[in-house]
């Protein structure tokens, strides 16, 4: 039997961002008078040290058993408040808080009335404390190993910091070869470095490194289970007609089956398709090639059309970036600086011929980028503001094509014949995006890339536990960022490997066995997989580890056998009459 | 005229631009005239005020919408510019022209201000074929054919409009047609400004349709179909070119060809095919104007380097059937009628009756008369049934 309530409520000022339109004396005043409520006060910032000493002190001084704190949504301090009373001796799960700053104070201007719905708030959060019940915290074992899914530059990034870090590495690559869309790049930016020359030695570290499994040809079919233990199915795509399968040297094609404790998605890039823009006659005219064919070219040191030397280049920025029609609002941050690599080689090839750069913005923002852009232009590119808008063929010269532009710093429509014409060619989500998100139930940005947990504080965490992203499948980045990002998706990766256990959230969903009859419901509707029917019994057992307390579950059984701890139907309604009483 | 630019810059939500040029890089007639529409934009945006009146250029605009397809960030330049006439209009310094045009749709329904009993003309010689579709029209019938101004009251035009009802009577499709009832579907009077004609003349025209209670409208202009189809909110209608109505019955072998434009052992003609803007660019209809002309044996088919989506403007869109625009000089049409010499052709089709006007004036002033001639797709269809029928 619980003791009876001891509450203690705390009114946080915010400095003025709460007390300027609320009386914070009136309502800790009012709150003292609430039934089980020892002592109220308030104070300019709660989660403060003082302020947090203050709930330690009340808790020893007055014997509290719980906390109210009224302040700013819980997103922002409950863990601060949790830990507070906890150090105080207060189980975590009996303190409560009432959001009067952002529900409240900074969405009303009239003080009367926002002391007056904070003093409601404030009742219904002392509502619910007093039957709040303690909870344990929990935590799992956790499997010592990561997936890595793509073997890219960030894939092969991440694989070998795990595995430098003494955790084995399975790396599932769908191709025939590991390298990614680097190999297909001639030289990279801005030191001209051959993509080869950064990409073998990386190749060679992976093959051969004890800790790291390749499993080539192949693709994630099957992911269970939860942070710390995630089951993985791996099947293979058959190693085609592309010959002998460089992997087979790590013996780990036979693999089925992982389990692993963490996993890495670094699945990259769908370069974008010429075709979808039919005004630049990609398709049409020899003359026009993708920024990627350059590279070959390049490579090649063939830069012909028909035989034909170029006498004109010119390159088009932003084709299917920053498009919102088609889709791809987003900038694919590397063009503009490929675009002035290409341009300038074209200018070593050729020093005769001209070569003219079609802009929007220049974007050249990494380091030495800015550097290596002059450099393009003090060779002699021609940068000219304005994108084109359409190419065509006069028949009256055959072997040219004429692209049909805006000089919008000279306000002058233009015609311009070129030889040949390079499209910056940007970065798509992946065709199997979707089916990756599916299988790991990643959510999706509103630019189709995988959406990270946080856009400044959390860049490579997902939603899912467990999961972290590299590279250009959650947004494009050049070289250096994708491998910055890969090592820090490593590192995260490794945070609960090397610990050794996970903590699980405690206030999940239960279910009653007594009142349960089996239905199932409640696995249907769950969206992470943590209930299961026990066939022997037929009931449902939830999962806790996997149980997220989105309480879909609750609402739905049709026995009211499921309890979603922390948020009964007994606290809730208790806030809820504390409210229209 | 002092315009102040915040409202309307806001409204027409101008704040999306980025100055990149595709707009006026891709309009036909930035070339030849002094209109640019990313200047007006960047002026709309930075000045306080802008001088309507003193942008003569405005006039040139044909509306192809090029520069709405090629904007990248989905602003649509073209309004801008139907929203500048509309100021004129409002305060009534347009061209004069302008002025007859659009007076002549409210007394008469006809950007010719020609007489609306006249509106049946165009069925000359087909009198019991007129006469039962608008009896159909009246009782309810399936397909309502919306013959519009121009195929109504243009000689050279009406040829189009009588091989169209005949060939869809033909096809057994129950057809019905609003004789002298129809009125300008307003789709040069919105893109002249006139929004609140504009507005008088669809709400006139959709509660026509509504009576007639048809499942589907076809028209034989583009631009009829172009207004019908996404401003008019007939929702509950499906509105057709007529290029797409025949496609259809080709492909369910509703409507064949045996015989063909060309007597048996006789060479076959080469012809290529202009794309209208408001069929093309603004509608995507590409291939079905195509699949009709292949499916009449005797045609072959080539193309012009530019087609489909870059497709060259005639020039007779956005009221510029009644404002010649600041360049007479260098007109779009005799560039598209040269390009169309150089394939080799020797008929031009097209699917628009500005189109026909405007392409076959071109082939005369450039002397190309001799060699190629300017014929409406109806006007093959309508060779190759009359072979067909020729026992």
């Amino acid at each position: 039997m619980e003791p009876e309530p001891r509450i203690g409520v705390y009114i946080c000022h915010c400095g003025v961002n709460i007390a300027a339109t609320v009386d914070v004396e009136d309502v800790a005043e009012a709150a003292a008078d609430l039934p089980g409520v020892v002592i109220a006060r308030d104070y300019t910032y709660m989660c403060s040290d003082p302020g947090q000493e203050l709930i330690k002190r009340d808790i020893r001084e007055h014997g509290l058993n719980r906390v109210v704190v009224a302040s700013c949504s819980p997103r922002m301090h409950e863990p601060t408040f949790r830990a507070a009373a906890q150090q105080g001796g207060v189980n975590p799960y009996q303190v409560e808080m009432a959001n009067i700053r952002e529900q409240c104070s900074w969405v009303h201007k009239n003080k009367e009335k926002g002391t007056d719905k904070a003093k409601l708030l404030v009742a219904s959060a002392v509502a619910k404390a007093a039957r709040l019940g303690a909870l344990e915290s929990r935590e799992v074992d956790v499997i010592p190993g990561v997936l890595v899914i793509g073997g890219g530059v960030a894939g092969m990034t991440a694989a070998l910091d795990v595995a430098d870090a003494g955790i084995h590495a399975f790396l599932v690559e769908k191709d025939d070869h590991l390298g990614g869309r680097v190999a297909d790049l001639n030289r990279t930016f801005p030191a001209l470095d051959s993509a080869s020359d950064l990409l073998q030695p990386l190749i060679e570290r992976v093959q051969t490194h004890p800790h790291v499994t390749v499993l080539l040809n192949s693709e994630v079919s099957e992911v269970d289970g939860y942070v710390g233990n995630f089951q993985v199915r791996v099947s293979s795509l058959g190693d085609g007609e592309t010959g002998e399968p460089k992997g087979e040297s790590t013996g780990a094609s036979a693999l089925e089956s992982i389990d692993v404790g963490s996993i890495v998605v670094a699945t990259g890039y769908d370069v974008f398709n010429p075709d979808r823009k039919p005004e630049f006659g990609y398709s049409d005219y020899p003359n026009v090639i993708t920024s990627l064919e350059m590279e070959d070219r390049l490579a090649e040191g063939d830069l012909t059309v028909d035989g034909r030397t170029p006498e004109r280049v010119a390159f088009i920025q932003c084709v299917g970036s920053r498009d919102i029609q088609l889709g791809n609002p987003h900038c694919s941050r590397v063009c503009c600086m490929y675009t002035a690599k290409q341009s300038r080689l074209v200018r070593e090839m050729l020093p005769d011929a001209e070569v003219t750069v079609f802009y929007i913005d220049v974007r050249t923002f990494g380091k030495g980028a800015e550097e290596f852009y002059d450099e393009a232009r003090g060779k002699g590119v021609r940068y000219r503001r304005g994108n084109v808008s359409e190419i065509y063929r006069k028949r009256s010269a055959p072997a040219r094509v004429v692209l049909v532009a805006e000089d919008t710093l000279l306000g002058q429509p233009i015609e311009f014949e070129a030889d040949l014409v390079v499209l910056a060619v940007g970065m798509e989500p992946r065709e199997d995006t979707s089916r990756i998100s599916q299988l790991l139930k990643l959510p999706r940005s509103a630019d189709g890339f995988f959406l990270e947990a946080h856009p400044k504080l959390r860049p490579v965490d997902t939603a899912m536990d467990g999961i972290f992203l590299a590279g250009c499948c959650q947004a494009p980045r050049d070289i250096p960022d994708t491998v910055a990002q890969a090592k820090a998706a490593a590192s995260s990766a490794l945070i609960p490997l090397i610990r050794g256990f996970v903590p699980v959230e405690s206030a999940t969903a239960v279910v009653d066995e007594e009142l349960c009859a089996g239905c199932g419901m409640c696995v249907d509707v769950c969206p992470y997989d943590a209930p299961a029917l026990d066939e022997l019994w037929a009931v449902s057992r939830i999962n806790p580890v996997l149980c997220k307390a989105c309480g879909a579950c609750a609402v739905t059984c049709p026995s009211k056998a499921i309890r979603l701890q922390h948020f009964t139907a007994e606290q809730v309604l208790a806030q809820v009459d504390a409210l229209v009483e | 005229m002092a315009l102040k630019t915040a409202k309307m810059a806001e409204q027409l939500e101008l704040f999306g631009c980025i100055q990149c040029g595709k707009c006026t890089g891709g309009c036909p007639v930035a070339r030849k005239t002094t209109l640019n529409i990313r200047t007006l934009i960047y002026h709309m945006l930075v000045d306080s005020n802008m001088d309507v009146d003193a942008h003569k250029e405005l006039w040139d605009c044909t509306s192809c919408f090029t520069c709405v397809e090629r904007c990248p960030k989905d602003v649509q330049p073209a309004e801008l510019i139907i929203s500048l006439r509309g100021e004129l209009v409002e305060s009534g310094r347009i061209p004069e022209t302008v002025g007859t045009a659009l007076m002549g749709v409210f007394r008469q329904g006809n950007p010719s201000g020609l007489a609306r009993q006249d509106r049946e003309l165009w069925a000359e010689g087909m009198e019991e074929s007129l006469a039962r579709a608008k009896q159909a029209a009246q009782e309810g019938c399936d397909l309502l054919y919306f013959v519009g101004c121009i195929p109504s009251y243009d000689q050279r035009i009406q040829p189009v409009s009588r091989a169209l009802l005949r060939t869809l009577e033909d096809a057994g499709l129950d057809v019905g047609t609003l004789g002298t009832q129809e009125s300008c579907c307003g789709n040069e009077v919105r893109r002249m400004g006139e929004v609140g004609l504009f507005e008088m003349l669809a709400e006139e025209n959709g509660e026509l349709f509504r009576s007639v209670g048809a499942r589907g409208v076809v028209t034989t202009s583009p631009h009829c179909f172009n207004t019908f189809k996404n401003e008019y909110g007939l929702d509950e209608m499906e509105v057709m070119h007529y290029t797409q109505l025949l496609a259809d019955l080709i492909e369910r072998g509703k409507l064949t060809f045996t015989k063909g434009v060309v007597p048996e052992g006789e060479e076959g003609k080469v012809v290529t095919y202009h794309d209208p803007c408001f069929l093309g660019k603004q509608n995507g209809v590409y291939d079905e104007p195509r699949a009709v002309l292949q499916a009449i044996p005797g045609l072959k088919l080539v193309e012009m380097d530019r087609n489909r989506e870059r497709s060259l403007c005639c020039e007779g869109g956005g009221g510029r059937m009644w404002v010649e625009g600041t360049n007479l000089e260098e007109r779009l049409a005799f560039q598209r009628v040269q390009e169309a010499a150089e394939t080799g052709a020797e008929i031009l089709a097209v699917a628009c009756p500005f189109c026909l006007l405007t392409l076959e004036d071109a082939v005369k002033v450039q002397g190309l008369d001799e060699q190629l001639r300017v014929m409406d797709i109806m006007e093959l269809v309508d060779l190759a049934w009359k072979a067909d029928s020729e026992e």
